[in-house]
């Protein structure tokens, strides 16, 4: 393996991902992510000169909808997944700007 | 101490006045109970799919165009990653590597002459829900019904100088796109809100300072405040030797204060990456055509139009095409009536007038401009005079009611027949032997005094000029 992640790299990336790790668990984390940028680097022995960056997987584009209103009141449904709810609201833990 | 300056840019989101939202087939309603506007897609529940609505690609097409952009040919949408519960999907889709306008800018007036303000680029994204604090169990409540109506976002370039600067070119892009149906772009209501970035420098540098970004401008009078105040706050800052942080602010316009709104802890980091639901847009020369073909004629050819063919007073024509809605009600009228200055009069005296006494905005007039006509033609043809035309324009102003039947109702048309009115006159004149006495003493007011009992007798709606006749030859005989 190459890349070697630092605990502070992986300090940041767990931040960004609202993940708290254990030591343990840590340590595999830095283990799978360099062998994953190990995996890029030999995407990039390449050449990809001349090769525009690729934006989708399919070959297609003009994917529209009308502007028509279709949907109507479904909030019963949708909230019968919520783990919590409270006056026709999502209830989640307090939240502070 | 030393002169600064201020170099500020502006990112000016506009909700689009589409029916349905930017990926999904629900209403974009104002309000609503919570949760009723939403359906799997503005919820992010997994394996929903967005889908484009076509009229958010026209409107940003339409707003770029008339903002001298480029339009891009291929462009696409990307994913911007950050956790937080007004965004059920942990990301905004949001357009970062290919956005639809770039390149673009508008004039402003300003007191040096016609500047140019740069646009950097016009991207598509889709709203937040709301977020609601529950004071009883100290949690947070989420509405969704906002999540996703489609926004534009007009990312200027660091070329505005001042507050009144700014101020110019809110006011321009608002009026641009209010003329394209693409927004009523109320500032209060939110679906106009503008982000400052502000950095000062000393006159005559070349480089920039480090800039903060300041949310919550809920008005054009909180722009300017929080503009001067945070242009203190950063002179104060160098003055005293320390630096500014680059951060982004909350503006209370209350307490006219900002407060940095970020922690340290929360990285500004947003990872994004193309989306793989969205297929991406491409633009061909004839669908650009087809927006161009179909933009309005906007303010300023409007003006000219104005003082060209209705022969009215540019500050006129400046006051009524400040409003869409007011040039619209205008020209039907003209239209209608056939008398622009009379159409133009009535809009700038009494409409002006009710609006300012009721500090209404506007865009709020709600007659119809074949009841406005009708009043024109009423007082055009000697039907009424134009005390009785006030009140009846503020019956049509309130009610939007037809005026003819109005003044057919409550017998205002003008009393123009000579036998009535000299009957009601030769009364006047007999009960009132001290005033005709003292007009032929030589005293003009005493003729005043008759008139006016006069109209009081016809209830106002006698024909002024005619009653003045009558008089003249019943006391000069």
């Amino acid at each position: 393996m190459s890349n070697i992640i630092t605990d502070e790299t992986i300090e940041y990336v767990s931040i960004l991902a609202k993940l708290d790790l254990s030591e343990e668990e840590r340590e595999q984390a830095k283990k799978d992510m360099g062998s994953m940028l190990d995996y890029i680097d030999k995407l990039n022995e390449l050449n990809t000169q001349g090769v525009e960056p690729m934006s989708h997987i399919f070959p297609v584009n003009n994917v529209f909808r009308e502007d028509v209103l279709e949907n109507g009141d479904d909030r019963d449904n949708l909230l019968s997944n919520a783990p919590q709810k409270k006056d026709g609201c999502y209830k989640v833990p307090k939240t502070v700007e | 101490m030393k002169q600064y300056e201020m170099v500020i840019g502006l990112e000016v989101h506009v909700e689009l006045a589409t029916k349905t939202k930017i990926f999904c087939s629900c209403t974009t309603q104002f309000g609503g109970s919570p949760n009723t506007h939403t359906c799997p897609v503005c919820t992010g529940m997994p394996g929903s799919l967005p889908v484009l609505n076509k009229q958010v690609v026209e409107y940003a097409m339409a707003v770029g165009i008339a903002t001298n952009c480029d339009i891009t040919r291929y462009s696409k949408f990307d994913r911007k990653n950050y956790f937080y519960p007004d965004n059920p999907q942990n990301y905004q889709i949001s357009q970062l590597y290919l956005p639809i306008c770039r390149n673009g800018y508008v004039e402003i007036e300003t007191q040096s002459g016609t500047k140019k303000i740069g646009i950097h680029e016009i991207h598509m994204e889709e709203d937040a829900g709301k977020l609601i604090h529950d004071e009883w169990e100290d949690c947070t409540l989420v509405d969704y019904n906002r999540s996703g109506v489609p926004l534009i976002e007009i990312v200027s370039e660091p070329d505005l100088r001042s507050a009144q600067e700014v101020i110019t070119y809110l006011e321009k892009l608002r009026l641009l796109i209010q003329y394209l149906g693409a927004s009523d772009c109320k500032l209060n209501e939110g679906s106009m809100r503008a982000d400052v970035n502000l950095s000062i420098r000393p006159v005559g540098a070349q480089e920039y300072g480090t800039r903060t970004e300041m949310k919550n401008l809920n008005s054009f009078k909180a722009i300017s405040r929080a503009i001067e105040a945070e242009k203190l706050r950063q002179i104060e800052l160098i003055e005293e030797g320390k630096t500014v942080i680059q951060e982004t602010r909350r503006w209370d316009d209350n307490k006219e204060y900002s407060y940095a709104m970020r922690s340290k802890e929360d990285a500004q980091d947003y990872r994004y990456f193309p989306d793989p639901d969205l297929a991406p847009v491409v633009v061909t020369q004839e669908w650009v055509d087809s927006i161009l073909n179909r933009q309005p004629e906007f303010r300023d050819a409007k003006i000219k139009r104005y003082i060209e063919d209705f022969k009215i007073p540019e500050y006129d024509a400046q006051i009524i095409t400040s409003s869409k809605h007011l040039a619209d009600i205008f020209e039907e009228t003209v239209e209608l009536s056939g008398q622009p200055k009379e159409a133009s009069n009535w809009i700038m005296v009494e409409t002006m007038h009710i609006l300012k006494v009721r500090e209404m905005e506007p865009e709020k007039v709600s007659f119809s401009p074949s009841n406005l006509a009708k009043l024109i033609k009423l007082i055009e043809s000697g039907k009424i005079n134009r005390t009785v035309a006030k009140e009846v324009f503020e019956v049509i102003f309130d009610k939007d009611m037809d005026p003819e039947k109005y003044v057919e109702e409550n017998g205002l048309i003008m009393e123009s027949d000579e036998g009535a009115l000299k009957e009601i006159i030769q009364k006047i004149v007999d009960a009132n032997p001290k005033s005709v006495e003292d007009f032929h003493g030589g005293k003009e007011k005493a003729l005043g005094f008759l008139v006016g009992q006069a109209m009081k007798e016809t209830k106002g709606k006698a024909n002024p000029a005619l009653i003045n006749k009558i008089l003249k030859e019943i006391l000069m005989h």
